[in-house]
């Protein structure tokens, strides 16, 4: 195959190390690439992750009744789909959870069915 | 008056001043914590993103998390706090003056004292930004409280200046609440904060990044209804010509942080030119037993550093009560410690030299970003006693040394060693140099 055909599909910036390295993906389709630029395995495990499934831990607050303040701030106890994050948010912030509430509770379990559950941050009492 | 006692008298109750606290209890000491805010736990609190922790629990938390950690060993020690109290003054004989709703004013009499009262943000009057004072202009950390504690947000469309990681932390945040952020303004031609930020908060949601611009009008009188930003020079003076107006209801800015030491300069003890007190190795002030640690001693970038820095701060008042309290002033015989070329500020300030054969910690800051650099400390003589390589400094990125002078060949010659990052003599000579 000749090796105009491939070209950079993509160039992730990597956020292991502040060294920053740009990392070319390089391929004909997205099925069969190759990572250039990469001065580490970390580096390339980041770029390799990155490119086929992209993941964010997702923290937001979602609103409580009875509790000393308005809002709890949560977390996915796992990251999650980054193409899921704004359907994810939209869920928890059309739930309201009771005082009193201790860090570590689910507060939604298995969210989208993904596997993943919501967590306090924080301890919260009530009123 | 109420009349407290106390080996140690900790003011503010955030990521700092927890640690010192639980440090000085370890010893067997009594502590006692004075808050301002309702609860434990200080901005950590409203920092509700992830990537806190990794460092001190070897694991990635949130910023509530971290928090709920510490207060939760607080509370489990037993250690008093007061909440919702403001420290008024400080004296050279560690007396500590509070106001509380309860109690009016009260008198605390400590034999040490550790300043842990964090840092705020710098305001549009730091940064003289002309126009009206229209609603719609907040701090970054302001309408961070706002938005993630409190439950309300500050405006629907927004502009940011400053591009520091709580900038950046913001622009994901409001987005996600719903938000538009037109456009996160730096006036330096790089990003102030952490890469990771960049990407994960501004990239990965389209958000412009103008660097080389700041905010140089806010327009609007009631309501701000948008910014003029203009292109800056090398001195950061305007270029006439170059102004563009982003339409926007909300204004943040993400200017820096200042150390909060009306209560230090009011005790008496010196400052320095980052506007931390000044330290000597065991984070002690120009006051005997006054010890200072966390962000109102410098800016740290991570939560995890301030605890450390927080946990010698506690563990260095309990040697002092042991050892000194009562015996003697600070000691004479000291090293001067200089930022250098390429160096903003140098912690500590002076080093004991009877501590000389302890590991000393230095934390300092660059003036500018380099890549391929040499870290030296060197005498007024030009004698080079220590050096290590870097490969990349940023001002945004506090760096941290640990050297024990007994164990490097070389001894400084005389009582002032300067800190620099230079070029690596190398680097210098090498052609085609790349950037």
């Amino acid at each position: 195959m000749a090796e105009s055909s491939k070209s950079v599909i993509k160039v992730i910036r990597c956020i292991v190390c502040p060294t920053g390295c740009s990392i070319k993906v390089i391929g004909k389709d997205k099925k069969n690439v190759t990572f250039e630029g990469y001065t580490c395995n970390r580096g390339l495990e980041y770029a390799e992750q990155e490119f086929h499934e992209p993941k964010r831990i997702l923290t937001t607050t979602m609103k409580v009744e009875n509790g000393t303040l308005p809002l709890i701030p949560v977390r996915t106890d796992k990251p999650l789909l980054k193409d899921k994050l704004t359907d994810a948010l939209k869920i928890i912030a059309q739930r309201q959870i009771k005082a009193p509430i201790k860090m570590g509770d689910v507060l939604i379990e298995n969210i989208l069915d993904l596997g993943v559950n919501v967590i306090a941050s924080r301890d919260l009492i009530k009123v | 008056m109420k009349t407290y006692s106390a080996d140690v008298v900790v003011v503010g109750a955030g990521a700092a001043g927890l640690a010192a606290a639980i440090e000085v209890k370890k010893a067997d000491l009594s502590a006692l914590i004075i808050e301002r805010d309702k609860e434990l736990g200080g901005i950590t609190l409203q920092c509700i993103h992830n990537g806190f922790g990794l460092k001190e629990f070897k694991e990635e938390l949130t910023g509530p998390e971290y928090a709920q950690r510490f207060i939760n060993e607080v509370k489990d020690s037993k250690i008093p706090y007061l909440l919702d109290t403001m420290v008024i003054e400080i004296t050279k004989d560690k007396k500590v003056y509070a106001v509380n709703n309860k109690e009016g004013l009260i008198e605390i009499q400590a034999k040490a004292i550790i300043l842990a009262m964090g840092c705020r943000e710098r305001t549009r009057g730091a940064i003289n930004i002309p126009g009206f004072r229209p609603a719609g202009i907040y701090t970054a950390g302001q309408a961070q409280r706002f938005v993630n504690v409190e439950g309300y947000l500050p405006g629907n469309i927004y502009v940011i200046l400053g591009s520091g990681d709580i900038g950046m932390i913001m622009a994901r945040r409001l987005t996600w609440e719903g938000c538009e952020v037109k456009a996160v303004v730096e006036i330096l031609p790089y990003v102030s904060g952490l890469l990771r930020n960049q990407v994960q908060c501004l990239e990965d949601y389209d958000i412009p990044l103008i660097t080389g611009y700041t905010v140089t009008k806010i327009h609007g009188k009631d309501r701000v209804q948008g910014v003029t930003i203009s292109k800056v020079d090398r001195n950061f003076d305007r270029i006439i010509g170059s102004e563009k107006f982003i339409e926007c209801d909300t204004l943040l800015l993400s200017v820096g942080l200042i150390p909060e030491n009306e209560l230090t300069l009011n005790a008496g003890a010196e400052i320095s030119k980052n506007g931390g007190p000044i330290i000597d190795n065991n984070l002690e002030t120009t006051i005997g037993g006054i010890f200072a640690c966390g962000n109102v001693l410098q800016v740290h970038d991570l939560v995890d550093l301030v605890s450390a820095e927080a946990k010698r701060a506690g563990i260095n008042a309990v040697d002092y009560i042991e050892k000194r309290y009562g015996k003697e002033e600070l000691s004479k015989n000291k090293i001067k410690c200089t930022a250098g070329e390429n160096v903003n500020y140098v912690k500590p300030d002076f080093i004991n030299k009877k501590d000389l054969s302890q590991d000393i910690i230095f934390a300092f800051r660059v003036n500018y970003p380099d890549r391929r650099v040499q870290i030296q400390l060197k005498d007024e003589h030009n004698n080079v006693i220590y050096k290590r390589k870097k490969v990349y400094v940023i001002p945004s990125e506090m760096i941290e040394l640990t050297i024990n002078f007994e164990k490097l060949e070389k001894k400084p010659e005389s009582d002032n060693i300067i800190v620099e990052v230079i070029p690596r003599p190398e680097v210098l000579i090498e052609e085609d140099e790349e950037l």
